[in-house]
């Protein structure tokens, strides 16, 4: 019944994915020139298939609250929640029993990925009542439970990092199947659930409608309210996903990690054609945006640069695009 | 005789694709009250853009006093005394209202400081022109919005004006607020200012002008002094319709169970205990002057006003709408009034427009299929006669009859029972107007929906409508056959309900 | 009666009655809490937060929000007090005046982003924060310049003080509060201050009206950036180090003061009084945490807490209003 994928058709679409291509061979193309005994190496690819897919989880996280004309500025908090309650449950709750065995462990992880997963949920659920319900901004309500998350991230932890995660735990973060890196696999696995859920459901479709014109959606029958509050619990687990990929591949868990994801976030969303006044956005865009930002930051770093520098190209590039964005939309 | 105030000669303003004005000699006289009539699109706001310096034309001379000028920007227009008033006033909520009235004067003066004595004593005196009294020191968002009209036009005429626009400035008044600006505006032309009146309802444009300029399709299609006109004859001239039609005739059993049964609805104070019935196949006009309560009444009845008390019943079931799904569930279905932001996803295709209400029509499944929304919407577009061959296409490149036919056509992928239309056709020409009328018969005659029509447009209902009903302050005061009725008699009925 | 009702309606007079309501409840748990020493320093701790308050409160009258006055303020501090070590200089004067200007500046490439290519506030300022903080960091330096490397001047400027009833004030406060004056008389009594609500109201108004539009954007984006420097060289001559890392999270907290007083995110509403009023409560918030022992790790949730009900309440009561 449907045409198979179809990338011209894609393209003809929607020319910001082949602008964005170009961006990423382009870069490419440049940080291999500049290091390419580094840049070139089998290692370099590796290591950026172990670290942007948890970017690439938050950043999708972002796009869903951005396609209603909202922001989800706690999705950090909520990452970081959803690994320090994991590792309280790790560590003070169900410590490893060594008699336990092998099922046993592995019973205990995915008790812990639930209960991780279910904090993202109900704190992602929490948000979308306060807009829903509440009425509130979206950039204020999520401020604010976003500093509450943090908050609680102090008072579970005390200020320094959780350690102690079972080492299939670990696995989530740094292992490997089939020669892939596991963090890869559960990227492509969430980017192609959350593209079909976006593409071909008629939640998607809702969405993209409420983000067009939310007014027109009330007047068309639509629900909502109920369709935003389910995109910030579904934006919430997936920052919770990402929680345990992070706090998996460092094997701790801390209440500031991952603080600039969160530029970085907004800035890959942008960057990969969403509009944050809602209503335009596609994971492929966002996939795209977050490979092509990660092969420059890896070029960046192997040029020595300092991670304060990378920063402050992340922020250039996003005035950078926004400022692109803006002279097309007035052509 | 003394020059006109204001004359173009054979103006053209061209916007890609269209003409929003083809050739129009037009005058203001100095100190008359003009009344500009034409429906949405009709080139009257590019008009009156035109004359206050807004848009620059593309053919034609515009003369001020007989001289021709060239280059008109908003501030020439401002020196050459034009003032004008948008619909929304332009007013500033947060600031006082002394501050709305002065800063104009004291921008003008290039003024750093602000004292507020100095803003009230301009605001009083601006107030003191108009001899009317709103408190100085209040903020303009908690004024109503009569009040805030009056402060636009004190505003606007606290510089030497020679000629007030006014943009559709009855709006959203109530009758009594009506009448209070009419007084206003005739003091206005006492002091010597020419008032360029724009508006599509013929009743105020009768009793306020010296004389009336009918514009269709971007040209003028009739000019005279007021007392030459009628209602009828400037409807005929702004909607270029032929009255010959046939009228509606309604068929069905008037003994059956009505579709929809409405007791003693009542919605705050807008709405007062209201009851009414439709039949199947009924379609019946719904009128009365702005601020009648009529489109609360048909919001409740869309699950919109979930405070309404009183009951209503579908096919003789009671229902409970504090939602629009419910509503919408219960088969009832709501054409809203403001097409672009209450109506459509602009940016979105044609086709996600059609389906937005019946998206799970296009469900397989848990999955949307692409295809079935490309069908849904390709017999949407047949059904409708959307004029488009595309439906991937924007729905906001398509004309404004054509997106009034893309919203029907969205309920009636809903299968609706009762169909409200709230101004079916307000903004779109005349063979889409015809066309949609022709439409809404037809589901009413061999569907058995039954239509409530709410309109202003006389014609319009008396050619459609098996029965009208009035309106006025939440109360339904009227229902009437329309047959042996002409326009007038309508005309004559409203005008006393004032 | 009629003043009075008015007077009830403001959201100051809501927000000056709760702050009175917990300084009545903290006093009663600790009388300590009335010690003019105590009271006092509860002043000093208002000072940054409130110049920085002041900031995002010009902002937001005019509709916007600005993230980025945190990396302004600490990048404006830094080079300051680089740039005093590298010179010798002995007074306090010109280095005020130049960490204004590096703010100003900043602010000013705010506006132009904002204005010039209408972009969305929060991103452009997210995007502006992490430029200006990344070069501050990666180019100028991480480390902090302790108490023994501070400038003598800058240190005595924060530390002068004036002796009431045996307890210390520090003149700082009166500093806050002629700024406070400043921009009330600004936003009050200028053609510019009042620009600045009239664009938050209707940007399309304002411009139709014939205010200047551009330069209300270039003016309000501009002073907070310039507010935002003074507070950062101010905060470190009252605390005698200079951390380029400083200021981090504090949007939060200035933020969550600005709304607390009263403005609105959508701009056109807020006053100073409010933002004072706002800013006294949340620095009552946390000092009262301290007070009645309670682990300061819970102050982020607080916070967090109020930012939520204060603006649920806010939005809440628009649309008891409107209805």
């Amino acid at each position: 019944m449907n045409k198979q994928f179809d990338l011209s058709r894609v393209i003809n679409r929607d020319n910001n994915i082949l602008q964005l291509i170009l961006i990423t061979v382009v870069i490419f193309a440049v940080m291999s020139w500049l290091e390419p005994t580094k840049f070139l190496r089998y290692y370099n690819f590796e290591s950026i298939s172990f670290i942007f897919p948890e970017l690439g989880i938050v950043a999708i996280a972002m796009m869903l609250a951005m396609l209603t004309g909202g922001i989800d500025l706690s999705v950090i908090g909520i990452a970081n929640l959803a690994g320090i309650l994991a590792g309280v449950f790790f560590t003070k709750l169900l410590p490893g029993d060594p008699a336990a065995g092998m099922a046993g462990e592995i019973a205990r992880v995915a008790a812990g990925v639930m209960l991780a997963l279910g904090v993202g949920l109900v704190a992602g659920a929490l948000n979308g009542l306060l807009i829903t319900r509440a009425k509130i901004t979206p950039i204020l309500a999520t401020l604010g439970t976003g500093q509450v998350f943090t908050g609680l991230c102090m008072v579970l932890t005390g200020g320094p990092a959780i350690v102690g995660f079972p080492a299939y735990w670990g696995l989530i973060g740094n292992g490997k199947l089939f020669g892939i890196a596991v963090p890869l696999l559960i990227f492509v696995a969430v980017a192609m659930v959350i593209a079909v859920l976006l593409t071909r459901t008629s939640f998607g479709l809702n969405l993209f409608l409420i983000g067009t014109n939310p007014r027109a959606a009330v007047f068309a029958g639509l629900k909502s309210d109920r369709m935003v509050l389910y995109s910030y619990m579904l934006s919430g687990t997936l920052a919770a996903l990402a929680g345990i990929m992070l706090s998996g591949r460092t094997n701790a868990a801390k209440s500031d990690y991952g603080t600039s994801y969160l530029l970085q976030a907004v800035l890959i969303c942008v960057l990969g054609g969403t509009n944050p006044a809602g209503g335009r956005g596609t994971v492929l865009g966002v996939s795209i945006a977050v490979i092509a930002l990660m092969l420059l930051a890896s070029g960046f770093q192997m040029m020595r640069f300092s991670n304060h520098l990378i920063d402050f190209i992340w922020g250039g590039f996003l005035l950078l695009v926004m400022v692109l964005n803006a002279f097309r939309n007035r052509a | 005789m003394a020059e006109p105030l204001i004359e173009l000669r054979g103006v053209t303003k061209r916007f890609p694709g269209m003409k929003a004005l083809d050739g129009v000699d037009f005058r203001i006289e100095p100190a008359e009250i003009l009344c500009l009539a034409g429906e949405n699109g009709s080139g009257k706001s590019t008009l009156i853009k035109i004359v206050s310096g807004v848009y620059d034309f593309d053919e034609g001379t515009l003369l001020i006093d007989g001289v021709p000028v060239s280059g008109f920007s908003p501030r020439a227009a401002i020196a050459a005394g034009i003032q004008v008033i948008y619909q929304d006033f332009s007013l500033f909520p947060s600031l006082t209202v002394a501050e709305n009235l002065a800063m104009g004067r004291l921008l003008s003066e290039g003024r750093r400081f602000i004292a507020p004595a100095e803003c009230r004593r301009l605001g009083a005196e601006a107030l003191a022109r108009l001899d009317v009294t709103i408190d100085l020191d209040a903020r303009v968002g908690e004024l109503s919005t009569a009040d805030r009209q009056i402060v636009a036009i004190a505003r606007a005429l606290m510089s030497e004006t020679r000629l007030l626009i006014m943009d559709e400035p009855t709006t959203a008044l109530t009758g009594r607020e009506v009448d209070r600006l009419f007084a206003l505006v005739r003091e206005i032309q006492a002091k010597g200012i020419a008032v360029l009146f724009v508006s599509h309802k013929m009743r105020e444009m009768l009793e306020i002008s010296d004389r009336i300029c009918v514009f269709r399709n971007g040209r003028k299609v009739e000019e005279g002094p007021t007392a030459d006109f009628t209602e009828a004859r400037i409807t005929r001239a702004m909607t270029g319709q032929d009255l010959g039609h046939e009228r509606y005739v309604w068929t069905g059993d008037a003994a059956a169970e009505p579709r929809l049964r409405v007791e003693g609805l009542s919605v705050g104070d807008a709405v007062r205990d209201v009851s009414l019935e439709l039949r199947a196949g009924e379609i019946v006009g719904l009128s009365g002057l702005l601020g009648s309560g009529r489109t609360e009444l048909a919001l409740a009845l869309f699950g919109m006003e979930p405070d309404h008390r009183g009951a209503i019943f579908l096919d003789g079931r009671a229902l409970a709408l504090t939602s629009v799904p419910e509503a919408v569930e219960a088969g009832i279905a709501y054409v809203p009034e403001d097409r672009l932001s209450e109506g459509l996803f602009m940016s979105q295709s044609i086709a996600r427009n059609v389906v937005a209400s019946a998206i799970d029509r296009a469900t397989r499944g848990p999955f949307l299929s692409d295809e079935a929304v490309t069908t849904l919407a390709e017999r949407t577009v047949d059904d409708m006669r959307i004029a488009t061959t595309d439906v991937d296409k924007q729905v906001g490149k398509l004309s404004g009859g054509n997106q009034q036919r893309v919203i029907i056509g969205r309920w009636l992928l809903t299968g609706p029972r009762v169909l409200i239309l709230n101004g079916p056709t307000v903004g779109v020409d005349v063979g889409s107007k015809a066309e949609i009328h022709r439409r809404i018969r037809d589901l009413a005659v061999t569907d058995g929906l039954a239509v409530l029509m709410i309109s202003d447009d006389v014609p319009e209902l008396l050619h459609n409508c098996n029965r009208i009903l009035l309106m006025h302050r939440g109360a339904i005061v009227d229902d009437l056959d329309p047959r042996g009725l002409e326009e007038d008699d309508i005309h004559t009925r409203l005008k006393t309900l004032r | 009666m009629n003043h009075l009702a008015k007077l009830m309606r403001r959201s100051e007079t809501a927000v000056f009655l709760i702050v009175l309501a917990i300084m009545i409840v903290i006093g009663l748990i600790n009388p300590a809490f009335w010690q003019a020493d105590n009271l006092f320093n509860l002043l000093r701790a208002n000072v940054i937060i409130g110049i920085m308050a002041l900031s995002v409160l010009i902002v937001m009258v005019s509709g916007g929000i600005d993230v980025s006055f945190p990396a302004f303020a600490a990048a404006a501090m830094y080079l300051t007090v680089l740039a005093m070590n590298a010179y010798g200089h002995e007074g306090v004067l010109l280095p005020f005046i130049g960490a204004t200007l590096i703010g100003l500046l900043c602010g000013l490439a705010n506006a132009f982003f904002i204005h010039t290519f209408r972009m969305i506030p929060l991103i452009v300022t997210l995007g502006s924060a992490s430029v200006v903080r990344g070069l501050l960091l990666g180019l100028v330096g991480t480390s902090i310049v302790n108490i023994d490397r501070m400038p003598p001047a800058l240190i005595a400027f924060g530390r002068s003080s004036l002796e009431i009833g045996g307890a210390k004030l520090s003149v700082m406060v009166f500093v806050y509060l002629g700024l406070a004056v400043l921009v009330w008389l600004l936003l009050t009594r200028t053609m510019t201050g009042r620009s600045i609500f009239a664009y938050g109201d209707d940007a399309e108004s304002a411009k139709r009206v014939g205010f200047n539009t551009r330069r209300t954007v270039y003016v309000a984006y501009g002073l907070a950036g310039a507010l935002a420097g003074f507070a950062g060289l101010l905060h470190a001559s009252m605390i005698w180090l200079a951390n380029p890392r400083d200021f981090v999270g504090y949007e939060l907290d200035v933020i969550a003061a600005v709304v607390l007083g009263g403005a609105s995110i959508f701009g056109g509403r807020g006053s100073v009084l409010g933002t004072l009023l706002g800013v006294f409560l949340l620095v009552l918030i946390k000092n009262s945490l301290i007070i009645m022992r309670i682990d300061n790790t819970w102050q982020g949730v607080v916070i967090g807490c109020v930012i939520v009900v204060a603006t649920a309440l806010t939005a809440w009561r628009d649309r008891k209003t409107l209805a």
